[in-house]
């Protein structure tokens, strides 16, 4: 039996171990599929990450690195090259590694931080031959920064996540033409400064409402057709371009990877694709906790880290059996708002609540609803789906049970 | 001169204004998104990032300060050239450029 067991060594899982070391859980083991520490990050070679958590800006392994060497230091267990197959709602894990074989580990607290997967070329059903130059982003981030493969000549992406905005600059700096970035959607869903830093810097466009609508080549990509969309994202006739690339990066958005947690009886929230929590980052069985990506999918490591150390401290709580429940809140959206993240309140503390909402609004303002009672609202000049949003509701203001309906209004 | 500020997630949209020798900004949220405007419209400048061999692996690096825009290519020269080998450490020094910032490394590594 070990006390605290935390699925994946990511950011989220590194965070966690910390945090629940920190409120002094001593028994921690980490498992880790890949073959060291520090999950997607060791990929992500660029900068911009820690500003929030360390006033400094660093690039991902530099950020990995922050944490793996307090992991070492803390002397927290750790088996990496180590699959877990899967968790029973009584928290017994089997995971597999080359050494211990098929084993089990029974855990009295279990944190889920398993990160997400990118949304495949099968997701998307584009038309067209099946030809080799078609990778998602993520994975030709992976094979140029880790295995130092060129991955394409020309290239066109489909996606403006970040990643697809990120790999676009990488490729370019590798000698590559990427020739557009294509976006279904009439905004983009990446950041900001990225669309400003690795396509305005490097002169490539963004094509709003633009997608891919046919796929060439017998054995590599010869050329991809794209055509502007309308406003329900169907292609219009007449719009087509052939543009021909060797490479089509796919950058659709992220997926929170959550079989295992499937697997332990857990509710997931529909619209996020992760665990349905409470503010304590607690599943809906109790004693297993959820953070990171597996969870929602985050925009900023620095927000995966603060999550995940919300978890690890609450897996603290839970082990030595303090944990405070004075509260029962469910959390409601009105459609605007696509959803939030915890989706329950146990606990009568300041509380900040993430959200994203389902469009571009200008000068609109969050307002929190407890029966007619406005609780609370605040203004914002503007806000995007790319850009994960948060409010925190001061514990004074708080109801003991009963819905809280999380509400966008638009200013006339 | 509309600018998007890339120091932070926020994104600020930013104006500036150049009036003979001074820049005068607007839409910052922080002093260094007026900073970051200031020099994008005089010396705009960027962190380059990359990965090199390192025996059987790669080594990220980073240009341990911004260099200026017009150089990211021929800095991408300089790192194409590089090998490092293993131990290597975060921030070891791998080239010096003669833009004022190194290309050092950005992970560990520990043994070949």
């Amino acid at each position: 039996m070990r006390d605290l067991v935390i699925i994946g060594g990511g950011p989220a899982g590194m965070a966690a171990a910390l945090a629940a070391r920190e409120a002094g859980v001593e028994d921690i083991l980490i498992l880790e599929r890949d073959q060291a520490l520090g999950g997607i990050l060791q990929q992500c070679v660029h900068n911009g990450f820690g500003l929030h958590t360390f006033g400094e800006e660093l690039t991902g392994p530099e950020y990995a690195w922050k944490y793996i060497d307090k992991v070492v230091e803390k002397e927290i267990e750790y088996k990496t090259e180590t699959m877990v197959l899967s968790i029973s709602p009584e928290k017994v894990i089997t995971a597999t590694n080359a050494t211990d074989g098929i084993f089990t580990v029974e855990a009295r607290a279990i944190i889920l931080a398993m990160g997400c997967r990118e949304r495949p070329r099968g997701a998307l059903a584009t038309p067209g031959t099946r030809p080799a130059g078609i990778f998602s982003a993520g994975t030709a981030q992976k094979l140029m920064n880790c295995a130092g493969y060129s991955v394409g000549r020309e290239a066109v992406i489909l996606g403006s996540g970040d990643i697809g905005l990120i790999m676009a600059r990488r490729m370019t700096l590798e000698g590559a033409k990427v020739k557009a970035v294509c976006e279904l959607m009439p905004y983009s869903g990446g950041l900001a400064r990225n669309i400003q830093q690795c396509l305005h810097d490097f002169s490539i466009p963004l094509k709003l409402s633009h997608t891919v609508t046919e796929i060439h080549g017998r054995e590599r990509l010869t050329g991809v057709t794209i055509a502007e969309v309308d406003a329900d994202r169907r292609p219009i006739p007449g719009t087509e371009e052939y543009i021909s690339c060797d490479t089509l990066l796919l950058s659709v958005g992220l997926i929170p990877e959550n079989e295992l947690s499937l697997c332990a009886g857990i509710a997931l929230d529909p619209v996020t694709g992760g665990a349905a929590v409470t503010a304590a980052r607690e599943t809906s069985v109790p004693g297993i906790f959820a953070c990171g990506n597996v969870l929602h999918v985050h925009d900023l490591v620095d927000y995966v880290s603060e999550e995940a150390a919300t978890a690890g401290k609450s897996a603290a709580t839970y082990l030595r059996g303090a944990q405070e429940k004075n509260v029962d809140l469910l959390l409601r959206t009105d459609g605007r708002i696509r959803y939030t993240v915890p989706q329950k309140i146990t606990e009568k503390a300041d509380t900040t609540v993430y959200f994203r909402v389902a469009a571009v609004y200008r000068n609109a303002s969050v307002s929190v609803y407890s029966g007619e009672k406005r609780l609370f609202t605040k203004k914002r000049a503007k806000m995007a789906p790319g850009e994960m949003e948060s409010i925190t509701l001061p514990a004074s203001v708080l109801p003991e049970n009963g819905e809280l309906r999380f509400i966008l209004e638009e200013e006339k | 001169m509309n600018l998007t500020c890339i120091i932070c997630p926020l994104g600020c949209s930013l104006t500036a204004e150049i009036c003979g020798e001074t820049v005068t900004v607007a839409g910052n949220g922080c002093p260094r998104g007026a900073e970051y405007a200031k020099n994008e419209c005089t010396n705009p400048v960027r962190t380059v990032t990359a990965t090199v061999p390192c025996g059987k692996t790669r080594l990220p690096v980073k240009t341990d300060r911004p260099i200026p825009k017009a150089e990211i290519f021929s800095c991408m020269d300089r790192i194409h050239r590089l090998t490092a080998v293993a131990p290597v450490k975060i921030g070891d020094i791998l080239d010096k450029t003669p833009w004022g910032a190194n290309i050092v490394a950005a992970g560990n590594i520990e043994e070949a």
